[in-house]
Order: C-alpha cells, then structure tokens, then sequence
C-alpha cells in the first residue's frame, strides 16, 4: 500500500523548439518527492501566448474517480500508436514507475489499490485554482473548452446544461467547441448560445442542412502578447448519426477538411500568426487532419477521452490530449513571433483532489448548482463489491450492470448498452448513490426500449458498430466504443474488412449459436430514433440495484477479442 | 418500479432501423456505364474532385460537389446502388465554372464515382466511398 506522503512528483514539461529537441519524458528524477500544489502546477513560463485546454468534462463538477481503458485498440495508421497505447506498454513508453500517481492518473493497472490511495481527480474548484495560479503568471492566457460539457450529470440534466454554463462562464472560458451539447436539443443550445454563454461558441463544420451555409462562427482571433492567434473551432463530425439527428434536424456536420483547409487559409490572411484548432474530431481523426490540412499549429484534441503526457507531433502541428472527467487541464506556452510558433512548451496538470486546493468562490458556485439537487444526488440505492467502470473498446463493468438491469427488469434475452466513453467510476466497498448511476446514465434520450429483433438484424448491429470503430481510416470512425452486449457472447476481429468481423454469437444461458432466422426479446437504451418508448435507463438500474442491494461484477470474459 | 411484458413491444423495430445491402452487388453495372461513356478509352485520376460526406447523416438525401475544370460533361455513378446511374451534367463552351452539386439517395455503404470527359477527348475519374450506417452508440 502506498500512503499519502509518498505521492510522487507527477511534472510532465516538454519543450519542443522546431529543428531541436524531442519531447521530454516524463521526469524520473522527481519520482522521490512528495508532491505538492507547487509541484503540480510549476511551470516554466514560456514565450508570449498561453493556451489553457480542458475538454470532455462531461458535467463532473466534483472530483471523480475515473478509470482509463484497459483495451483501446488502433486500427490501420493507429494500430500500435498513441493514445491506443494502454497498461504496461503505456507506463514504458512514457517512462511512468509502477505504483506512481502518475500511473494512477493515466492509466488502469492497479486502479482501485491506487485511487485509495491518490484520492478522487477533477472537480471545477480545483481547475478554478490551476486556471487561477497560470493566469497569475499569464493574466491573458486564453481557457479554451473543447466540448461535452454539458452532459454527463444528474444536475446537467435538470439544468439542461445551466449548471456547466455558469460554472465554464466564472472560469472565465475563452471559447468553446461542441459534441453532446447538441442533445440538449437545437432550441436550448441557441438559447445558451444567444443569451446565456459569455464566450464564442466554435463550429467550422456546423451548416445549414438546406442551404449548406456555416450555421456557426468557424473561429475567433484573440490578440495576446503582441501575436495573433485564430482559435478554430470543430464539433463532433457525426454528430446527426452517433446522436439523435431530431433534436438539432436542421444541422449537418461532418469532418469537412476542405472546409478547414479553407478556414485555416481564411484565418491566415486575416493576419492570424498562429492557429489553433480547438476540435472534438477525436484524436485519430485530429491525426489524420494534422497531415491533410496544412497550416495548424496546435490541435487540442476532444472527443476520444484520451490524456497524453507529451504531445503527439504531426508534421508541424501539436497534437494535445487532455484526459476527460476533469482530470486533467492542459497548459501549452508558445513562443509566437513573425507569424510562426517558435516553441511550445506544454505540461499536463493532473487535477488531483486531494493535492489542489479549491477554489472557494467555485466551490460555493458549485454548491450553488448542486444544493437544490442534494437529497436526490446523495441517495444510497446499493452497494458495489467491484469496482464499477465503463472506458474500454469493449463491456466494462458498469456496462455490465447496465445490460444485467436491462436483462433482469424488462425480461429480454439480449441487453443492449451504448459504447460510450463517459461516465465516473465506483470504487469496490462503496456505496451506489443515485448520482453515481446518473454519472454513468445521463443524457436526454434514456429510454429503455424492449423489441424483437433476429438474430441476423443484431448481427447487422454488431457488424455496423464495429465498423464505427475499426474502419481502418479514421475519417470513417465515429470514436464511440463498441456496442455493450448482455446475454449474448461473441467473437471479433477487428482487422476483417467490415460485414465479417463479429462471429460465434452465442446465447450465454443456453450456450446455443444465435440464429440468423430466430427472434430473440432485446433490452437496450439510448436509440437515436425518435419515438421510442421505455422507461428512462436510471429508473432500470436503480431498480435493479435497489432489489440487489449488493452488485458484484465479475470480469466479462464473453467478447473474443482477436487483433493483427 | 415494474416492467412486465403488457408494457413492451411498442417500442417496435424504431430502436434500430436497420437496412444493409450486401457490398458490390452491382458494381458490374456501374463497370459497364463507365465503358459506355468513355467509350473503352483510358482514364487519368487528376483535374477531377469529388467532395461527399465519409459518413452519410441520411443515405436518402448524401451531398455530393463534383468539379472539372475544362470537362465538357461529368457522369456520376453511385456504384452500389441498383441502379447506379445518378445522372450526367453537360458544360456548354459559355460556361464559367464545371461544378456540380447535387443530392443522391444511397442504398447503403459504397463508392460514389465522377467520370469527367475533357475538351480534348479524354477522361479522369474520382471516387470516394460513402458510408450508410444505422448510427447511435456514438461518444
């Protein structure tokens, strides 16, 4: 067991100079320090220009636990490649100690004996104190949110997104992109966007579905330190087909590089001195962008919930990964001088609760947001005997206990559950309250419809979401995870062209083969259709928690997984 | 709370809509259109750009923009569909810019193709693949 005094110096600074040094490792020689507010946010302060980036918080305002996948597959250009690094091929390549915060923060080994001893990460107080601390040093530096902000929480929810607004608005945010925000539905994101929120909402590839027309400011050019910097907006490029195209029917996406190709140039003849591509593309799809559209310095990278301790060069444009859920803030200082960057200096910040100080006046805020929601939050529906997680290609064991609940409370065969990479972890020995459900279950299309469908319809199903995540070019990935499935074992190897990578359905009660012709009764939630009918998902689980008391999750051993 | 089976099957088959053609099925049609319209000749691969969507939001309504500069006519076939033919638009000597754009309905997953024949005779063609997915699970 590691004690709280050990904690480990977790800097993480690189510098990078064109035509010079490589990125750093993350540093060894400080393994042996405790580690202190001072440590975490120390920071050279470098150049003219500072960016600060946080993304896909997903509406955590309080610290979290949150564990990253353990399977993260890359596939054609990817394959082997970060972020699809995970576990000890991750700790090696970044040159992380075994047992360190660092390790605890970044990856899934160990997670649980770890994250008792390093504490919950994120919470809005404790990015209000970092966001504070850089700009002590660089009042102007420039706070730049890369979307899925809004959703994620049971207070998000009833807010419809108020709460995530207010809070982003008093941390002085600069600007910011988008993904679940539109599921709020069209007529509440205008009225954020026209009313509510203080700073430019970006979209370059946000039109018109009509007339194709820009719907949204493609970006905005900030002057700081004598240099100008056109910060580029990119929502989620599939945003009407991973999501419910009803609620914003009058908008097309997509990923568009001519378009920002067109953008970039735009931007640059309107004297930008540097550009920076605030996206939610993914990182895969940001790598592949990188390479095609030439003329971006720095894309900070959403969507993929992927944390980076060094950034990923491509050509000449930086590539910066910033974890999700609140755990870790980005500080990147360029040195912008005769319309180039000249030098990039960058650290990952890990947002540890328990070393940063909150921030009083968020912390009160906060409190603000959630007081009237109190009660509710903290209800105690269960307890957990595992560890309870979702990020992974594949189940994780809150998937898991979703697709049980699914199973269990509307009596079907197959249980469906959506491969999404949000949603907090629970600890083994911990209580389930109702905000940890939420935290793992709530958006604005939850119903937990019940069909028939046969065996070669799911079989299509299957085949389609594994497409989404391993066409071997990016630009046909939608970034989610796959498709969860209860009941029902399967077989996949994802390097088969699609139509033919899922094979040996096979129903786990009977350990018959599925059959093509058959129907079976399959439970699942979050359709993008409209119309469907079923209770909302929380209602299912915390219903089939309630009734457990006690869950126990064993390790899903019912996916094959076959790579290369 | 309490779900029984009175409570269920509306939601119907609205969960997931699905509809997927096997690939390829008619890729020899759009083969022989290609061969009636270049006449067998030769086909470069430059001066033609071919700009569609990676992932179709609706299969029944995919954008498409075609561009050839100096083409005397452009022909577009969606390859996958049963019948590929999508139409052809002809530039007389007037006009400014040999650009099309145009919306087509896609049966499912499949190459778009754009054949331009230039002034002088010859041809080039892009094509890009397009695919039509049933969604959701996206984030």
């Amino acid at each position: 067991m590691i004690s709280r005094r050990d904690f480990l110096q977790v800097a993480m600074a690189t510098t990078a100079i064109y035509g010079g040094a490589a990125f750093g490792t993350w540093s060894r020689a400080a393994a042996q320090q405790a580690m202190t507010q001072d440590d975490l946010l120390s920071f050279e302060t470098t150049g003219n220009v500072t960016l600060i980036h946080i993304t896909d918080i997903h509406a955590q305002l309080v610290p979290v636990w949150f564990r990253e996948p353990e399977i993260n597959l890359g596939v054609g250009a990817a394959e082997g490649q970060p972020p699809h690094l995970t576990g000890k091929e991750f700790l090696q390549r970044y040159g992380i100690e075994t047992g360190s915060a660092a390790q605890y923060a970044l990856s899934y080994p160990d997670f649980t004996a770890l994250a008792r001893s390093y504490g919950r990460m994120g919470g809005a107080d404790r990015i209000a104190t970092i966001v504070k601390s850089i700009r002590a040093e660089r009042p102007d530096a420039l706070l730049l949110d890369g979307g899925d902000t809004w959703q994620g929480s049971l207070t998000a929810l009833r807010t419809d997104g108020r709460d995530m607004v207010e809070v982003f608005n008093a941390l002085g945010t600069d600007a910011m992109t988008s993904h679940w925000e539109f599921t709020l539905g069209i007529d509440r994101v205008t009225e954020i966007v026209e009313n509510e929120l203080n700073f430019p909402f970006l979209g370059a590839n946000i039109f018109d579905a009509e007339w194709n027309e820009p719907a949204y400011e493609p970006y905005v050019i900030f002057e700081r330190g004598g240099a100008r910097i056109a910060v580029i907006g990119q929502a989620f490029p599939y945003m009407p087909i991973a999501n419910p195209g009803y609620m914003f029917p009058d908008l097309s996406f997509g990923v568009r590089d001519e378009r920002m190709a067109e953008v970039v140039r735009e931007a640059r003849d309107e004297g930008a001195d540097a550009v920076v591509l605030l996206s939610h593309n993914g990182f895969d799809v940001d790598r592949k962008m990188a390479a095609r559209v030439p003329g971006i310095d720095v894309i900070l990278t959403g969507h993929t919930h992927d944390a980076l301790p060094e950034p990923l060069l491509v050509g000449k444009t930086h590539l910066i990964a910033s974890g999700s859920h609140g755990k870790f803030v980005s500080r990147l200082d360029l040195d912008v001088r005769d319309g180039e960057v000249k030098a990039v200096r960058h650290k990952l910040i890990p947002v540890f609760s328990d070393v940063i100080a909150a921030d009083p006046e968020m912390t009160a805020l906060v409190e603000a947001q959630r007081g009237p929601f109190k009660g509710e939050l903290s209800e105690v529906i269960g307890r957990t005997e595992s560890l309870l997680y979702r990020r992974g290609n594949f189940n994780g064991t809150w998937d898991d206990l979703i697709c049980d609940a699914l199973l269990q409370e509307r009596e079907a065969d197959i249980a469906l559950s959506p491969g999404f990479r949000w949603g907090a972890s629970v600890l083994p020995g911990q209580d389930i309250t109702r905000e940890d459900i939420f935290n793992a279950t709530a958006m604005t299309y939850p119903e937990a419809y019940r069909t028939e469908m046969t065996g070669e319809q799911l079989h299509i199903i299957m085949e389609d979401v594994a497409d989404n995540l391993f066409h071997p070019d990016p630009y046909y990935q939608q970034g989610g995870d796959m498709v969860r499935v209860g009941g029902m074992g399967y077989r996949i190897d994802i390097g088969r062209p699609a139509g033919s990578r899922i094979s040996e359905m096979t129903m786990l009660s009977t350990g018959e083969a599925v059959e093509p012709s058959r129907t079976y009764v399959v439970a699942g939630w979050a359709s993008v259709n409209p119309e469907v009918e079923g209770p909302p998902i929380w209602d299912v689980v915390e219903s089939y928690v309630a009734r457990e008391g006690t869950v126990s999750i064993s390790p899903n051993q019912n996916v094959q997984v076959v790579t290369g | 709370m309490n779900f029984t089976r009175r409570k269920t099957l509306m939601t119907g088959a609205t969960a997931f809509a699905a509809a997927m053609l096997p690939f390829g099925a008619y890729a020899a049609l759009s083969d022989d259109a290609i061969a009636e319209f270049t006449g067998g000749a030769e086909v470069g691969s430059e001066g033609i750009t071919l700009t569609a969507p990676e992932i179709a939001e609706n299969g029944n309504t995919v954008p498409i923009e075609v561009e050839a500069p100096g083409a005397v006519s452009i022909m577009v076939l969606a390859a996958g569909n049963p019948n590929p033919d999508v139409g052809t638009f002809n530039f007389g000597p007037l006009a400014a810019r040999q650009y099309a754009s145009t919306r087509i309905r896609l049966a499912g997953t499949q190459d778009v193709i754009a054949v331009a024949k230039m002034q002088d005779g010859s041809f080039v063609q892009a094509s890009t693949e397009v695919k039509v997915t049933i969604g959701g699970c996206g984030g």
